[in-house]
């Protein structure tokens, strides 16, 4: 677009106290003061939260009394909430990408709470930086694409087969696809399901009844996701099945693939026929236990919260007391004694199992991490650390409580799909608290134990959240991407030595025939605006919108003069 | 709360109640009673310019009556509706009283003391309940004497303490050294008027107090009110001095809190009250002194708790880092009573189940990780939907399905269900929406097969 005339450019700034949380900190009066002075700058007002209602009202009341036409909110973190200003912006009749934010609260305020000055100065050289990026900033339109009303369920367990199941029935297409020759998951393996003490094989079969019966549900079991390509609205997959690779669009991926059972080799003497995974118990109890069996020893904790894996896997402890539990009823008189460091019997279910377990004379024996029990021959010593003395407990049976693990292929569906994974192999969500179904990338959800370990009501519920989550892109038939992407600005200077192309982590660019001989082409709604490829692009050919060259040389230009 | 605030399909009724539930799944009609605020919410733009102005100050709600706000208000400065509400307890226009002072100040007329709670009507497909829950009242633990002690708090006020927008401004000001200020404030106020007072007089009468009050005292002065009265103030005015300066040299020994205690399962996995374990508290009990380490590098924390139940993502290593780098340390077993010390500071007396001992420590401040109680409306309101409470009062629900109560139709999310964190709670609000939606569609998939 033509430059906007020097003289016509009509900045606001609109700088907010956060209650006490800048203003208790930073002067705001100089700021105002500051940054009436700067150029362009035509109205500054304070307001108490920007955020609020009444901010907002005041900053759609300033864009249309003082006609500005670049908007500039000097307050918190763009993360939270530039979505809201720049919308605010557009209800005001401003083109939402006129707009910029400046955080002077999480990088000035807060990290500056004992400096005031400095903090004021370096809020004043950063409403000076965006004043001089908004001068340059440019009309935005952002960018539609059609939504595949397709979802891909990845995982046929409990979680995926709910997610699955509420999708179809809804009228979504789906397609399951399970890299075992069953349905079902952990269900399969597990006797009871605590706290109800349902079968789970019941639960299992009930489920892969409705997923097999229903008609909008195709499913692939024995198949794996091979190759992925394309973005929200437009996955192409190649899915490998037994009978070929099937190339499928989808709208959306739900991930449902669930976690394994670590299995502790070189621990307690592990062997798994005496001293065996509760897993194993599982299948143990399901088969009916030998009878001449009565002392029995549960470690909690076996290869988990250690260095290893710090992490504590939250249903193992559940598992155990479940277990216990059925012991006790299939030998009565059995001695059952857990070995546990905490015992997370987390909510209202949980901790009523274990009051229960109490009441039935299962045994509860702290210890402590620093000294492990040890495993003998015939029986268990430890450490009472509450009584503070060493226990000899016989044992005929010793059941380790291992914890759910990250799949090995986890990697491997991570890098096809482009989705990150934690330090613990987890899969990552979007937000910790605010994201906890999405990952960062568009399009794709998350459920079950593949996120975290999770018990079957939390399986269920994410199960269904996921699908909801889902539904949004599939029921409004296109999405609306962000228009702050790669663009080819020079077009003569780009040389087609494909650089970006290798390096664009989205897939998102590929090389054209056109009438000037081979070219970069940006596919628009692929392009996350990371600005890999403008960045090594060594012909200068490629810019990002929102972030030009221009636009950000002006900022640091005027980060390096002094404030006035 | 702003994207709700801002959905066009979100129709937002706040200050409103569910007062009758008729029909079943896919059509309910649902009676709300709007209650008045006194404000029309098509008028107010929350500029907030009738609660500056407003001369009835009230205890805050929101900041967990540790500070005021006034008569007229928005119950917290982010919150959605920002429209102003008139609390009809304090108010005095309407109590009968004259005022009506927001009236005046209002720019945009939208104080109406006449208006009346409003009946509404709506059609509704599905109803979720996500009616959370409360906090469990501590004062109910004599032991551990909440109120009696002032510097024993709760998880939630202590929040608010560490909130930058909260009543200390985000400093662990101890509450009994925010009520010596507060007493010096006072005392501050008293002195003053007895000085303006004096120099009234001393004009009057030109003559320094001093002088006057020998004279007084040697019967130089005739009987008269007047006289008595600068005798009197004049005799008195010494002692408040002295007090307000005793005061402020014990001021000036005021630190912030250092040393946290923080009592886990207060309410919580206790017969007395709520046997099962609220989820979240080990967790916010460990953030709340990470915080707090981090406003005041110096803070010491103990955590006194049975189990610590950090089992959220990621929650483990946050614990393990609280105690490396946080200054937090774990200490098993449950507290058996918190007394009074010296200066104010709570003592704490627990047995340590690692030496087999019982022992006392003093704090500057001790923390209650309170239950998360059922919500009190929810009787009622489960009356209205006809759904089933399970018998800890939580929304009846079943592992299978955990968002679906005992009503077709009706849903359930977050702590209403059972008690859980935010990230649970966000997932099941989602879950909740899912089932709704499901419902919705194939109820109306049915009725188009039926009329094909
Ligand atoms: C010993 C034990 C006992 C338990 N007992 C109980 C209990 O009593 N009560 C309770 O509530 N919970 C219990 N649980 C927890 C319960 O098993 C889990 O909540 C549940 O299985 C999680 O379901 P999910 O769908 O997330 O994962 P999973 O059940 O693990 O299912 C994941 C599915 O995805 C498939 N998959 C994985 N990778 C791929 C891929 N790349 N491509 C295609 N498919 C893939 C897997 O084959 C599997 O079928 C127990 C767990 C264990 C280990
Ligand atoms: C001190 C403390 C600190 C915490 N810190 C954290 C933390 O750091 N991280 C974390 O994940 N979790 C934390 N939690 C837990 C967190 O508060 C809950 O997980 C979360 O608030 C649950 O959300 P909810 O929507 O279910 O319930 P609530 O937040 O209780 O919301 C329920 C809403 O429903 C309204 N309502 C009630 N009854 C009715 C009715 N009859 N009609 C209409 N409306 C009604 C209420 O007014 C309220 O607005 C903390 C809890 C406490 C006590
Ligand atoms: S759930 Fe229990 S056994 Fe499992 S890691 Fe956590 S504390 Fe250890
Ligand atoms: S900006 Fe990033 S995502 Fe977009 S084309 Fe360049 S490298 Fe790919
Ligand atoms: S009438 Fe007076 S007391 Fe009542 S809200 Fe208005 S200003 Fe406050
Ligand atoms: S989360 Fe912790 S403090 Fe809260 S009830 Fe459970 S064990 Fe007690």
């Amino acid at each position: 677009m033509p430059d906007m005339k020097d003289e016509d450019i009509r900045i606001g700034v609109f700088i907010c106290h956060c209650g006490s949380n800048i203003a208790g900190y930073l002067d705001m009066e100089e700021l105002s003061e500051y940054a009436e002075k700067l150029p362009h700058v035509t109205f500054v007002q304070r307001n108490l939260y920007s955020c609020s209602e009444a901010g907002i009202s005041e900053i759609k009341k300033g864009i249309m009394e003082h006609d500005l036409n670049r908007v500039i909110v000097a307050s918190c973190t763009p993360r939270t909430h530039e979505p809201l200003f720049r919308s605010s912006c557009a209800e005001a009749g401003l083109n939402p990408y006129l707009f910029e934010m400046v955080n002077i609260r999480d990088q000035c305020s807060w990290v500056h709470m004992k400096e005031r000055e400095d903090g004021t100065d370096k809020a004043k050289d950063q409403i000076r930086m965006g004043v001089a990026k908004a001068a340059l900033l440019e009309p935005q339109e952002p960018i539609m694409s059609d939504v595949q009303i397709r979802a891909l369920v990845i995982g046929g367990g409990i979680s995926g087969m709910t997610a699955a199941l509420s999708l179809a029935n809804r009228g979504y297409e789906v397609v399951l696809v399970e890299k075992e020759k069953n349905l079902g998951g952990m269900l399969n393996q597990i006797y009871k399901l605590a706290p109800t003490m349902t079968d789970a094989s019941a639960l299992a079969e009930e489920k892969i009844r409705a997923v097999t019966g229903h008609p909008n549900i195709t499913l692939f079991t024995g198949s794996k996701v091979n190759a992925a390509q394309g973005f929200i609205g437009k996955y192409q997959i190649d899915i490998e099945t037994e009978s070929g690779i099937k190339k499928i669009d989808f709208g959306v991926i739900l991930i449902a693939t669930g976690a394994s059972v670590y299995t502790p080799e070189g621990l307690y003497g592990y062997d798994g026929q005496r001293i065996i995974t509760q897993l194993e118990m599982e299948r143990l109890l399901k088969k009916g236990l030998d009878q001449g069996i009565k002392n029995i020893v549960m470690i909690q904790c076996v290869g988990s919260r250690n260095e290893d894996r710090p992490y504590c896997s939250r249903i193992c402890c559940q598992t155990a007391v479940k277990n216990a539990m059925l012991i006790k009823n299939q030998i009565p008189e059995a001695k059952i004694s857990i070995l546990y460091r905490d015992m997370q019997m987390y909510g209202v279910e949980n901790e009523e199992l274990f009051r229960d377990s109490k009441a039935k004379g299962i045994r509860y024996i702290n210890y402590d991490s620093v000294q492990p029990p040890e495993v003998e021959s015939d029986k268990v010593r430890v450490y009472h650390a509450l009584l503070g003395r060493e226990m000899l407990l016989p044992a005929d049976l010793v059941v380790l409580s291992t914890p759910l693990i990250a799949h090995e292929d986890a990697v491997e569906i991570s890098q096809l799909l482009r989705i990150s994974i934690d330090e613990n192999g987890f899969f990552l969500e979007g937000h910790v608290k605010l994201r906890p179904l999405d990952f960062a990338t568009d399009g794709i959800f998350l459920c079950g134990s593949a996120h975290y370990p999770a018990n079957i009501r939390e399986a269920v519920a994410q199960g269904l959240g996921a699908a909801s989550r889902a539904s949004i892109p599939l029921s409004q038939g296109s999405v609306v991407v962000e228009p702050i992407i790669s663009v080819l600005a020079n077009e003569d200077a780009c040389i087609a030595c494909g650089l970006c192309v290798a390096l664009c982590p989205y897939g998102a660019l590929e090389i054209q025939k056109t009438e000037k001989g081979e070219k970069v082409h940006v596919i628009d709604v692929a392009c996350k605006g990371c600005g890999c490829c403008a960045a090594a692009c060594p012909q200068k050919a490629l810019d990002i919108t929102h972030f030009r060259d221009r636009q950000i040389f002006a900022v640091i230009e005027a980060g390096g003069a002094e404030a006035q | 709360m702003l994207d709700v605030g801002r959905h066009p399909n979100i129709e937002l009724l706040a200050y409103s109640e569910v007062e009758k539930v008729e029909g079943q799944a896919v059509d309910f009609k649902v009676t709300v009673r709007r209650k008045a605020r006194y404000v029309e919410e098509d008028k107010c733009t929350g500029c907030g310019a009738c609660a500056e102005k407003c001369p009835t100050a009230v205890p805050d709600a929101f900041n967990e009556g540790l500070g005021t706000r006034k008569a007229i208000y928005n119950y917290f400065a982010q919150g959605i509706p920002s429209t102003h509400t008139i609390d009809a307890d304090y108010c005095r226009q309407l109590n009968g009283k004259k005022c009506g002072i927001c009236e005046k100040t209002c720019q945009a007329d939208a104080i109406n003391f006449d208006q009346e709670d409003r009946i509404i009507q709506l059609d509704v497909g599905a109803i979720i309940v996500a009616a959370g829950y409360d906090v469990f009242d501590p004062s109910l633990i004599p032991e551990y004497r909440y109120k009696e002690i002032s510097n024993v708090v709760t998880a939630i006020e202590f929040e608010r303490f560490l909130s930058a927008s909260g009543p200390t401004g985000g400093h662990l000001d101890r509450p009994s050294d925010r009520a010596v200020q507060a007493e010096i404030a006072g005392l501050e106020k008293r002195v003053n008027k007895s000085q303006r007072a004096l120099e009234k007089f001393e004009k009057k009468y030109e003559e320094g107090s001093g002088e006057f009050y020998k004279k007084y005292e040697a019967g130089q002065y005739k009987d008269d009110e007047d006289y008595k009265k600068w005798a009197d103030k004049y005799a008195g005015h010494p002692a408040i001095v002295e007090t307000l300066s005793t005061l402020k040299r014990k001021v000036e020994t005021f630190t912030v809190a250092k040393r946290l205690a923080f009592i886990q399962c207060v309410g919580s996995r206790d017969f007395r009250f709520y046997p099962f374990c609220s989820g979240y508290c080990c967790m916010h009990s460990i953030k709340e002194a990470i915080i707090a380490n981090e406003h005041e590098p110096e803070t010491q924390s103990t955590i006194f708790g049975m189990d610590i139940r950090a089992v959220g993502k990621g929650f483990e290593e946050y614990k393990v880092r609280g105690g490396n780098k946080s200054g937090i340390s774990y200490m098993r077993g449950r507290v058996a009573e918190i007394t009074e010390g010296p200066d104010n500071n709570p003592v704490v007396t627990y047995e340590n189940t690692h030496e087999r001992k019982v022992e006392s420590q003093e704090f500057d401040m001790v923390i209650l990780a309170t239950a998360c109680a059922p919500t009190k409306g929810i009787f009622e309101l489960a009356k209205i939907l006809g759904i089933e409470l399970n018998k800890y009062n939580f929304v009846k629900t079943s592992p299978q399905s955990p968002v679906d109560s005992t009503v077709p139709g009706i849903f359930v999310c977050g702590c209403a269900g059972s008690p859980m964190d935010v990230p649970e709670s966000v997932a099941q609000a989602s879950s909740a929406a899912e089932r709704a939606a499901e419902m919705v569609f194939q109820s109306q998939s049915e009725k188009e097969k039926a009329v094909a």
